[in-house]
């Protein structure tokens, strides 16, 4: 597999004040952040904190209500997403792979070892000309990585990648991402499983209800939180926020409890 | 009684002894229903999906429309494409009327609406599953529309099928445009109602049951092979 390199960067991608409101509900705020060439991003927060709507707005699938993204150059087949659940095709594991590479112009000489590589990276070979749907949902997250990796991503964001597999799956899913990081991928993803969070983040971006609470790197912000309800939110506390006066701008109750 | 005794046994005779009356229209009877179906499947299909997948003003109506369509009267349809077929009709001039072709044109103005209105449910129901996994790999609605109709191949078989029954079982348009002119546009359904006119319940039930036979056959056939590779691919 081909390191990513003498391609202009994409990179940064920049956020400035984001906002994203459906249904006239602001569910992303004042959402302000630069994300850098280098390390693994760990967006972490509790449910409805607007983790996956974030990396929509990052990816393009949907379009900022207020606010600018901006990137280095064009992002256009240099960025790629693997969902929480994956989607399959209803055809074989190679040629969704291969559907993926031509939709990105990949010259069909080249398809093959690509898909022979990537296949042969995510542990798949094995599986390669079974239809996609029938294999166990690990294996379709594990076809998704591969599909997106096929693609030779600048960026990639990864949606709660294991979030209903068991611990064997979510082991073999992690190497993955630390394998498609180690070829020069920047890794953008979002997790609530904290033990998640500390093993692949380098740094961390907490966010509640739609706000960036914090953003540091790993180790400090696991030691000593800087957010109190990123503190809370470490150490296992519930979380809950009174309704209210938060759509109209301002900053609502907060509270936490054990 | 008789009759259906009567109609088993002259249908089963028919069929052994390849009556040459019967193969005639037999043939001719699934040369015109396949080749509307392959029509208005090239039409019906891409239309279905494209209604599907773009956002446009009016696309609402066509939903309607093409939905209202579904339940086309025959006769209507025999009328209209006899009146645009006569000799006083636009098209008069490629003298058309009373032959397979005008039946053929029928049948696609039936079944296409059948077609296209079950095919834009398949296909948004798909959209709604694969829109954001195509839109992220760089697939926008019209890259998507050949992506999803195959992926939707086993329900559009069903959706196919559809078509068929409905253009293989129809008498009034075919009966207006093609005139029942024996060796000429003579079909199933139309051997049918001229021998229940005629008096000869026997073999006017004996075409049925040739009939019914011939359309569970390849019903039959084509949801097997749909449904073996449904299983396949796990729905």
């Amino acid at each position: 597999m081909k390191t990513i390199s003498a391609r202009p960067s994409i990179l940064p991608l920049k956020l400035n004040n984001i906002e994203f409101k459906a249904d006239g509900v602001r569910l992303i705020k004042d959402f302000t952040c630069t994300f850098d060439q280098g390390p693994r991003s760990v967006i972490i927060g509790p449910n409805g904190a607007g983790k996956s709507l974030l990396l929509r707005l990052c990816h393009g699938l949907i379009m900022p209500s207020n606010g600018q993204i901006t990137w280095a150059h064009d992002p256009h087949t240099k960025q790629a997403m693997v969902f929480q659940r994956p989607v399959m095709l209803r055809r074989s594991v190679t040629a969704n792979i291969d559907f993926a590479l031509k939709l990105n112009h990949v010259a069909r000489s080249d398809r093959t070892n690509i898909i022979d590589d990537v296949l042969s990276q995510t542990g798949l070979r094995r599986l390669a000309d079974k239809p996609a749907r029938v294999l166990s949902f690990g294996e379709q997250q594990k076809l998704a990585l591969a599909r997106a990796w096929a693609l030779k991503p600048e960026v990639l964001f990864l949606d709660e990648p294991t979030a209903s597999l068991d611990p064997s799956a979510t082991h073999s899913v992690e190497q993955i991402i630390n394998a498609i990081h180690a070829q020069g991928t920047r890794i953008i993803m979002t997790t609530h499983d904290l033990g998640q969070a500390k093993r692949l983040a380098d740094e961390v971006l907490f966010i509640h209800r739609g706000r960036l609470l914090e953003k540091s790197l790993a180790k400090p912000f696991f030691e000593q939180p800087k957010n109190d309800l990123a503190e809370a939110f470490v150490n296992g506390d519930l979380l809950w926020w009174r309704l209210g006066k938060d759509n109209q701008g301002e900053d609502s109750k907060r509270r936490h409890t054990r | 009684m008789n009759d259906f005794a009567d109609a088993f046994s002259l249908a089963g005779e028919m069929l052994i002894n390849l009556d040459a009356g019967l193969m005639e229209i037999v043939s001719l009877s699934l040369q015109v229903s396949f080749t509307a179906v392959l029509l208005a499947s090239f039409i019906g299909l891409p239309l279905g999906a494209a209604v599907a997948l773009f956002r446009f003003p009016g696309r609402t109506l066509i939903i309607v429309v093409l939905n209202a369509l579904m339940g086309l009267p025959p006769v209507v349809v025999g009328l209209m494409v006899y009146l645009v077929l006569s000799r006083a009709g636009p098209l008069g001039v490629f003298g058309l009327l009373f032959t397979p072709e005008a039946m053929i044109i029928a049948q696609i103005l039936l079944i296409t609406p059948i077609i296209a209105a079950l095919t834009r449910q398949v296909v948004a129901d798909l959209w709604q599953e694969f829109e954001e996994q195509l839109r992220s790999l760089g697939a926008g609605p019209l890259r998507a529309l050949p992506t999803l109709l195959w992926d939707g191949r086993f329900s559009l078989i069903t959706v196919i099928l559809a078509g068929f029954g409905r253009a293989s079982a129809e008498v009034g348009a075919v009966m207006i445009v093609g005139g029942n002119i024996d060796h000429v546009t003579r079909v199933m359904t139309t051997s049918i109602a001229l021998e229940v006119s005629k008096g000869n319940l026997a073999l006017a039930l004996a075409l049925g049951i040739v009939l019914l036979t011939l359309s569970t056959s390849i019903n039959g056939a084509a949801f097997i092979i749909g449904e073996n590779n449904k299983k396949n691919h796990v729905q």
